[in-house]
């Protein structure tokens, strides 16, 4: 008899956790995947394309139902888990009854963050998170109404890139004094800015929303300052927080996250947990390529081998409105670490190193990320670095010297692809 | 007068050796710079720096408009300013309270009408000029020993010669087209060459004897050179009987000066060996000439110097025949045609001073109001005077003395506390002006002025206008006779053309002279217009009735003292102004370098001539370098009791130990810490009131320069305090050498201010204290500055080429990386400022066979034209061989 493998979440996260696992040992678990979503899983990345036209819908699909059918897979599609019963090892379903599980995977990933602020339940009032969002974003084009987006996240840039793309007049408002900046230094985030603002995004920033107001549609944002920014479409994207009422409702540990160990179990027997709903030694990822490394331990472990996840690397490679950007490791330096930077504001370009005890510990590249891959590499290594320090933010030094005045040739659609 | 693009034959405006150059408009506003064939004192050659005068004539640092208080104003407004304020002075504080300061850089019609204004006119007789730098001490020993102000010999006398001693003269760097001049008839004839100079110059190692003397004991040889005379009858009695007096005095005065080959040796710090060959030498070549420049003038015991050595070719009858007699190389393209008009304190005008009846003749003369009667104040008095409010307004002209005088911070000081400032000036700004010149006169430069000039060979050459003159600018003599007019004299100054200006001067130069004055060019007084154009080089005198120059004088004896004889004269025991001393223990010796001249307004533009020396320097024996606790390339600050410099310094076996050496050229326009006049004691001759300028007491430290780096602009920049820089001039603009002591942290927002108005591409990494920015207008290369850790910056000279160009947006970043785009390094450091060519280029040229320098020139050119790189070549390919060996 095979074991159930129940997986609670049909994110990227979770998809990639039972490909591996059907890859792996395809013969051992009976394995049930339930999603709030009607829909299998798809590219949330590329939501921002797909709504700036792109990408097409088919190219945001990962593996259609003939997939998980071929595959022994029950996919249970619009149906949101509501509780479990870890002594009964049981799932509920709202109105769907019961999943019974042996192991049971929660990947049920974030969900936006709403403003506690006046007017937020207004229609027209979103998030960017999913595919029925960015319907409704697109009508919103239709419409020809202005939008404003709240936040200066990664998301909040790639609503507002999207929207600008789709013809919409944005205006993006952000609370800190600098996009992404958990990500960037005020020198990446100018440029960012810059590049926004290059494609007609209007950015507010330290402006913090005081309310959205209007009679039975969203019709401005009010600002804490007194301004007040016409919109017929407000998307809210103040960050994510990790989805765990139902760990919570299942007496898991969580702090932040559901809590997991090395091996990706949570406090309950039997109980994983993976993806942006973890934390894990301390940290809740909020990036896709974390989870995927998680889904892969757990696969594996669930294969039979002692895989160990001992954490990931923070680095964002991806196009932020069009724009190139990598951000791996330390961001803010630790103290009597060395900065260097590198930058050209006109030309869009920055590049940012922090170097400590002779080691890169943290880099940012905007603009111009060719250097990338050396660079993260030489974090995760931990490298001694003393030997190119001075160098160092030109790139692999043999590079530097063959390459350094040639025209870049930018490989877009890779960078895109990356982005996952 | 109407410009075309035909050629003109004018002269060069740099030293005294006075070049024929031929100007070929290129109808853009520029010059074809060549050496004009005909000329007799170059026949064609020219030196690294008149070769690049072409790249001099950019308006980009001319001064085109007069300037009253800070305002631009048109030239009736700033004559009559210049007119009222010199009244007002005068009226508040007496006719002697406003003084003139002149240069060996104006022509002598505008030279002239100055001297005639002051001395004449506006009646003070403090009119002194930058020749009172130059070569002060050689005319003090002149008139002391001729009776007058008076080079007895010529330049074909160096062709000539079968022995040629060059004392305290790199004619290698300094008067190069005479030096191969030399160089040529050592070829042709064999001429033995002795260089006696405390320094290991250029000149030197051509030489086939170097006496490295000790500072200021030129006398001591002289004087052992006429006892050995003396002793071993080699005297030509008939000359010394017949044609000259005092001879017994001298001769016992120099045995106390050099009462034995023992003594000489001593004091001179040269072997007995040394001090008997060169005895020898001297007293066996019949055809002997001694050349003496600046090491012998520009000393407190210059006129000592000049008079031991003429008494040397007087007891000889060495003088006034061909291939022998004394010969002094002027500094300065004009000095002595400032000095014929009388443009010194200690004289009148027109070789005339002040007895009575000579103030009473020029007077009569020039109808003059306000004769002065005495002398005035020579410069370094003259500059005291203003110091301590006895000047009240001074007019400066073509001079830059805030750089130049001895204490040169005290001038620039005592300047600032002047009534009436006024500078007479071609560039908008330098060290003078900066001192707070009320009234800015824009003059016309070299290639704009009409006049003629004299070398240091008695040789009236012209000069000729090329370019018209931009913005406003005025010839000198125009300005003078403009205010001269409004102070009510306009009837004596009614000058329309230089010519006119010229014939008054040569017939002066002949009024009521009875042969009492040797100068005397009234032969010239009724030129015509037209022959005063055509007018070609001619030497003094040429009285009345006669056309043809005088090529030699006194041959025959013939001296212009009352009885016609040549005065021996009796020297002082030579000792230097100022003694060592624990506090200051070295010996400052101060002059020019090879590409430079002067205060660099004008070289400072040509990107050749920037080169081959960049950077302010001191050259210090390796001994000395090792006890300061200094370090090759690494800077040391040089102070006296006067002031102090920073300077790269260069260990060098040219120097003494004990010596050191710096060159005069850098300004605070061209340096931070570069400027090394106001180190200089200027202890004067008490003759000639010449400032000693070559043996001030001093004092290293080594300062340590941990951070290092470049700035290159297409114009000036603000370089903040606390930085040490240096300038030279680029293609397209200029590069920057700088250096910091202290973390370059706090500068960097001045150092991005720099190019604020600029897109820029910037790295920093203040941890090691690394800021490099390239900064972008219309997409091309406006400027860059790189500092980092000395010795890990990249060369300036990888960049500089791209200054300009264009760059796209993507590849901006790679700049800052400091690499070639084509890998291609630099050249290496310019040593051949004719062509171009630097010090790898040569080295692969000789890696590539050629093993002297005809075949480093046939292989790329250098040293082909006016071979004053020649004696580096040629340690180049000493330093080769040497390695292989």
């Amino acid at each position: 008899m095979r074991e159930r493998l129940v997986v609670v979440g049909n994110g990227m996260v979770g998809l990639r956790l039972v490909e591996e696992v059907t890859r792996r040992v395809p013969e051992r678990f009976d394995i049930t995947v339930i999603g709030a979503e009607p829909v299998p899983a798809y590219n949330r990345v590329l939501l921002s394309a797909l709504l700036a036209d792109e990408v097409t819908d088919e190219e945001c699909r990962f593996r259609d139902r003939r997939w998980y059918l071929a595959n022994r897979v029950r996919l249970i599609t619009g149906a949101r888990a509501t509780g479990i019963d870890t002594a009964e090892r049981e799932v509920r379903i709202g109105g769907h009854g019961v999943v019974p599980f042996d192991r049971l995977v929660l990947a049920t990933g974030s969900e936006p963050i709403r403003l506690p602020a006046p007017g937020m339940d207004l229609p027209g009032v979103i998030t960017f998170r999913d595919l029925a969002d960015v319907a409704l974003m697109r009508e919103a084009a239709r419409r020809g109404s202005p939008a404003v987006v709240i936040g200066g996240g990664l998301l909040g840039l790639e609503a507002a890139y999207g929207l600008a793309r789709a013809g919409v007049a944005v205006t993006l408002v952000h609370l800190a004094d600098r996009v992404m900046e958990r990500q960037l230094d005020h020198g990446a985030a100018r440029i960012v800015e810059a590049a926004m603002r290059e494609r007609g995004i209007d950015i507010v920033l330290e402006a913090q929303t005081a309310a959205v107001e209007g009679r039975d549609q969203v019709e401005a944002v009010r600002l804490a300052d007194g301004r007040r920014l016409p919109a017929g479409l407000v998307v809210v994207a103040v960050g994510v927080r990790p989805s765990v009422g139902l760990a919570v409702g299942a007496g898991l540990s969580v702090e932040r996250g559901v809590v997991v160990d090395d091996r990706l179990a949570t406090s309950a027997q039997r109980v994983h947990a993976i993806g942006e709903c973890v934390s894990h030694r301390g940290t809740v990822y909020g990036l896709v390529e974390p989870g995927y490394a998680q889904a892969v331990v757990l696969a594996r472990r669930l294969a039979g081998e002692d895989a160990r996840y001992t954490g990931t690397l923070l680095a964002t490679r991806l196009k932020v409105s069009g724009v190139p950007v990598f951000s791996a490791g330390d961001v803010t330096p630790p103290a009597g670490a060395e900065v260097i930077t590198l930058s050209d504001a006109a030309a869009g370009r920055y590049a940012r190193l922090v170097v400590a005890e002779n080691r890169l510990v943290g880099a940012i590249l905007v603009g111009e990320t060719r250097h990338a891959g050396f660079f993260q590499d030489l974090i995760t290594r931990r490298a001694d670095v003393s030997g190119m320090r001075d160098a160092l933010v030109f790139g692999p030094r043999a590079e530097a010297t063959a390459v350094a005045f040639e025209p870049e040739t930018e490989p877009a659609a890779e960078a895109v692809a990356e982005a996952a | 007068m109407a410009f075309g693009t035909a050629s003109v034959r004018t002269t060069c405006p740099y030293c005294g050796v006075g070049c024929g150059v031929v100007a070929t408009p290129d109808g853009q506003g520029g010059l074809a710079i060549a050496g004009d064939p005909a000329h007799p004192a170059n026949f064609g050659r020219l030196c690294s720096k008149g070769a690049a005068l072409g790249e001099t004539l950019g308006l980009s640092t001319r001064l085109l408009h007069p300037v009253v208080d800070g305002k631009q104003v048109d030239w009736a407004t700033a004559l009559d300013a210049v007119a009222s304020r010199l009244t007002e002075v005068i009226t508040t504080h007496g006719r002697e309270s406003v003084a003139f300061y002149l240069s060996g850089q104006l022509l002598t019609e505008d030279y002239y009408v100055a001297n005639k204004l002051a001395k004449g006119f506006l009646g003070t007789p403090h009119v002194d000029t930058n020749s009172r730098l130059c070569m002060a001490s050689s005319v003090a020993g002149h008139r002391r020993s001729f009776g007058a102000d008076v080079v007895p010999g010529c330049y074909a006398d160096l062709d000539e010669a079968d022995l040629i001693v060059l004392v305290g003269s790199n004619a290698a760097w300094c008067h190069p087209v005479l030096f191969q001049r030399i160089v040529a008839a050592r070829r042709a004839r064999g001429t033995r060459l002795i260089v006696v100079d405390p320094r290991r110059t250029a000149t030197a190692e051509e030489a086939d004897r170097h006496l490295a003397i000790a500072p200021g004991q030129d006398t001591v040889l002289f004087a052992h050179l006429l006892t050995q005379l003396a002793d071993t009858d080699a005297l030509d009695r008939a000359f010394i009987e017949t044609h000259t007096t005092g001879f017994g005095e001298t001769l016992a005065r120099a045995r106390e000066i050099a009462p034995s080959l023992a003594a000489t040796a001593t004091r001179t710090g040269l072997s007995e060996a040394e001090v008997s060959e060169f005895v020898g030498a001297w007293r066996d070549t019949d055809k002997v000439v001694t050349v003496y420049s600046q090491g012998v003038n520009q000393s407190a015991q210059g006129t000592d110097k000049v008079t031991s050595i003429v008494a040397c070719h007087l007891a000889t009858g060495r003088i006034g025949k061909p291939g022998t007699g004394p010969l002094s190389f002027t500094g300065q393209p004009n000095a002595m045609g400032g000095r014929e008009v009388g443009g010194l304190a200690n004289m009148l005008a027109a070789h005339m001073g002040f007895a009575p009846a000579e103030v009473d003749r020029v007077r009569r003369f020039w109808n003059a109001p306000h004769i002065v009667t005495g002398e005035g104040l020579k410069a370094v008095d003259l500059f005291d005077a203003v110091a301590d409010g006895r000047i009240k307004a001074l007019w400066v002209m073509g001079t830059n003395p805030a750089v130049s005088l001895p204490r040169a911070d005290a001038v620039r000081t005592a300047l600032q506390t002047l009534d009436l400032l006024l500078v007479s000036e071609n560039v908008v700004s330098n060290d003078t002006l900066g001192a707070g010149a009320h009234v800015r006169l824009p003059a016309a430069a070299w290639s704009e002025k009409d006049g003629t000039v004299t070398n240091s060979e008695r040789r009236i050459s012209r000069q000729r206008a090329v370019l018209p003159r931009p913005g406003e600018a005025k010839p000198d003599w125009w300005i003078l006779s403009g205010v001269a007019a409004r102070l009510g004299y306009g009837a004596a100054f009614a000058y329309t053309s230089p010519a006119a200006i010229f014939r008054e001067h040569a017939a002066l130069s002949g009024f009521e002279n009875d042969g009492a004055r040797a100068f005397d060019i009234s032969g010239l007084a009724d030129l015509g217009d037209e022959e005063y154009d055509a007018l070609a080089p001619i030497q003094w005198p040429v009285p009345r009735g006669q056309r043809e120059g005088t090529v030699r004088l006194f041959g025959a004896g013939g001296f212009v003292t009352t009885d016609g004889r040549a005065r021996f004269v009796p020297a002082a025991m030579p000792t230097l102004a100022a003694a060592v001393s624990p506090r200051y223990p070295l010996r400052l010796n101060t002059g020019r370098i090879r590409d430079q001249w002067h205060t660099m307004t004008r070289t400072g533009l040509s990107p050749r001539l920037g080169a081959h020396r960049p950077e302010p320097f001191v050259e210090v024996h390796p001994d000395d370098v090792a006890r300061f606790g200094l370090s090759d390339g690494g800077f040391a600050k040089v102070e006296t009791a006067h002031g102090e410099a920073v300077l790269r310094v260069v260990a060098t076996e040219v120097v003494r130990s004990g010596e050191i050496f710096a060159p005069i050229h850098w300004t605070a326009e061209t340096s931070s810490h570069g400027r090394v006049g106001p180190l200089v004691a200027g202890a004067t001759d008490p003759y000639s009131g010449q400032p000693e300028a070559k043996a001030t007491p001093a004092t290293m430290t080594p300062v340590t320069m941990r951070r290092a780096g470049f700035a290159l602009s297409r114009g000036p920049l603000s370089l903040p305090d606390g930085l040490w820089w240096s300038r030279i001039a680029v293609a397209g603009g200029f590069a920057w050498s700088l250096a910091s002591d202290a973390p370059i942290e706090a500068l960097v927002p001045a150092i991005r201010a720099l190019f604020s108005d600029c897109e820029c591409a910037e790295l920093h990494d203040p941890a090691r204290d690394v800021i490099r920015i390239a900064a972008f207008a219309d997409a091309r290369l406006a400027g860059a500055v790189f500092i980092g850790p000395a010795g890990q910056v990249p060369r300036w000279e990888t960049l500089a080429p791209m200054v300009g160009e264009a760059f796209a947006p993507a590849t901006r970043l790679a700049l800052l990386s400091g690499r070639a785009p084509d890998g291609a390094a630099a050249c290496g450091p310019l040593v051949c400022a004719c062509f171009s060519v630097g010090r790898d280029a040569i080295l692969a040229a000789v890696a590539a066979g050629a093993t002297d320098t005809a075949a480093i020139g046939a292989a790329v050119m250098a040293g082909t034209n006016c071979g004053s790189c020649l004696p580096e070549l040629k340690r180049l390919l000493a330093e080769v061989s040497r390695a292989a060996a």
